[in-house]
């Protein structure tokens, strides 16, 4: 999932201090999941904001809305007319969304309610981390499934650097080294021999440094069976 | 002969290699580096600048590598792939050789979260490019040099003459995969490799072992990195909170303790007895690794205390050093060499 965090209340008060309407706008996929800026969220900032501007004797009302999905504006579209009425939009979302949002909505500005922080998992009740960097040219098959791309601090391709310490990186305590992992994993599967194979440099340009992706699927056929309903229509 | 440095000619002669590390200054003091360059001139067959080690900004290793080569002492210029991409690399390496650099090591660096341990502020927020890693930049200088060509593909006009290097953790986690880390620097370009720190000589015996059973030291010169230890307390934190260093308690108990309390003459004298005992524990260091099959030479690490070294090697019997004239030969004659 795309995992977000909440900013803090007070970086959002002072963002939206030049506002007098604001929809706070979550999203009912992974900011959801990960507590960052579902329903709950969205209620739950929404009295907080009201509260602290009225300890100020300001006027500012804030409209809490979440959407099922906020990266496709077929899910946003109903909405469309009471985000066009607000001053400003609080995004909960992820920058994905928020992104769509920037580009729909040509006069209301976007301010992030959340920072957008990784591509991960569920490692306990209450942790997530980062398991994947969409850098859009996956190597994981080389190495047992663990990705150094976005699990080691360096991006290292050919093993572990020196700071490997009983399984963790030497950058933080709480840092697993993914190199360790991939070498557990090899030795389990009596595989450590795969590993002598030199990597080479990784090709960047389908990572974000060849520039804004994007994916088009002209062999799913919808843009021509949605010519064909309109035709029809 | 790869390079002709006077490094790669005292390894081939079959010498038992010195090199020592400098470290530049955090500012643009050249005359820190020529200072240096005057104390280690005559005790070492070449030395290594660092690059911006600990993530800390110094002055460049390119430069300060230029600066040795003008004070008659052969560099070894250290390579981060942290700070520079692929391009800007190859850019460097031929600015580098072009000055006449001859021997270069390439490392993957210190994460810039560092900041040399806490001690400065560093920049901890930069952005940390890795577009490839240590071995793949082996790879690359080796392309360079025997095929003249780069990473991308496009010739070189020449070919690019590079002694190359590389650092290997013999003792670092997990450790039955560090011999395939050296093997890969091996298979990538390694002509010679440095080593961490080694204070505990029986387990670095025993990984070399290994090395020998995969022919490993016939095919690059492994030099044993010495730190020359300040103190119980410098010997500590390695211990403790540098990967791959461990450090036996006898070496740490032979420093004296100094009383919370003592008087500031009393602490000064302990700090020069215990300067004067980190030098000898390199020196026994440096004569026990010297017995080890396959052990070609020494890295000596006296971090910001580069005046220990000349007694070091004096005391370790190394000197003088060899000087091995220049060859046209793939394969210099050893009886050219005058200190043998």
């Amino acid at each position: 999932m795309i995992v977000v965090k909440q900013k803090e209340i007070d970086w959002i008060l002072d963002r939206l201090a030049s506002f007098h309407k604001v929809v706070v706008l979550g999203c009912g996929e992974c900011a959801t999941v990960c507590f960052g800026g579902g329903e709950r969220e969205v209620e739950e900032l929404c009295c907080a904001l009201q509260l602290a501007v009225q300890e100020k004797d300001e006027a500012a009302e804030f409209h809490g809305l979440t959407c099922e999905r906020v990266c496709d504006w077929e899910f946003v579209e109903p909405f469309a007319d009471t985000l066009r009425d607000a001053d400003a939009v609080l995004s909960l979302a992820c920058g994905a969304g928020s992104n769509l949002l920037a580009d729909k909505l040509e006069t209301v500005r976007v301010i992030p309610g959340v920072d957008t922080i990784f591509l991960g998992a569920n490692a306990g009740p209450d942790r997530w981390t980062e398991m994947c960097a969409a850098c859009g040219d996956c190597i994981i098959d080389q190495t047992f499934g663990i990705c150094p791309v976005a699990r080691c601090a360096k991006t290292l391709m050919n093993g572990p650097c020196g700071g490997s310490k009983d399984g963790m990186c030497e950058i933080r305590d709480d840092v697993e080294c993914a190199w360790a992992k991939i070498v557990e994993r090899a030795r389990a599967l009596g595989r450590l021999d795969e590993l002598e194979r030199i990597i080479p440099p990784k090709d960047w340009s389908t990572a974000r440094d060849g520039g804004q992706r994007a994916l088009e699927r002209a062999d799913l056929g919808i843009r021509r069976l949605c010519t064909e309903d309109l035709d029809e229509g | 002969m790869k390079a002709e440095s006077n490094l790669e000619k005292v390894i081939d002669a079959g010498h038992f290699a010195v090199t020592a590390e400098l470290g530049p200054p955090m500012s643009s003091a050249g005359g820190v580096v020529r200072e240096k360059a005057d104390i280690l001139r005559g005790y070492a067959d070449a030395v290594n600048i660092t690059d911006c080690q600990t993530a800390v900004v110094r002055l460049s290793s390119i430069a300060s590598a230029a600066i040795l080569l003008q004070e008659g002492v052969e560099p070894v210029m250290q390579m981060t792939v942290r700070d520079r991409n692929r391009i800007a690399i190859q850019a460097d390496i031929l600015g580098a050789a072009a000055l006449g650099i001859k021997n270069c090591l390439c490392i993957a660096g210190d994460h810039q979260s560092f900041g040399a341990a806490g001690k400065l502020s560093g920049h901890p927020g930069a952005k940390n490019v890795y577009d490839i890693d240590s071995i793949q930049l082996l790879d690359i200088l080796r392309k360079m040099r025997d095929e003249s060509v780069q990473q991308g593909g496009d010739p070189l006009e020449c070919p690019t003459p590079l002694f190359i290097g590389a650092a290997w953790t013999p003792m670092g986690d997990p450790v039955d995969f560090r011999i395939v880390r050296l093997a890969k620097k091996v298979a990538a370009g390694a002509d010679f490799i440095q080593t961490q720190g080694i204070y505990d000589v029986k387990q670095f015996a025993d990984v070399m072992e290994h090395v020998r059973h995969r022919g490993l030291h016939e095919k690059t010169a492994i030099l044993a990195g010495i730190i020359v230890p300040k103190s119980a307390g410098m010997l500590r934190y390695m211990n403790a909170s540098v990967a791959g260093v461990s450090v036996p308690d006898e070496l740490i108990k032979r420093f004296p303790k100094v009383a919370k309390d003592a008087s500031p003459e009393e602490k000064k004298a302990a700090r020069a007895k215990s300067q004067e005992i980190g030098k000898q524990i390199a020196v026994e260091l440096i004569e026990q690794v010297r017995e080890i099959e396959g052990v070609r030479g020494v890295h000596i690490q006296a971090i910001e205390w580069e005046p220990a070294v000349p007694d070091i090697v004096k005391a370790a019997a190394l000197l003088p050093r060899p000087t091995v004239a220049p060859t046209d030969t793939d394969a210099p004659d050893p009886s050219v060499d005058s200190a043998s």
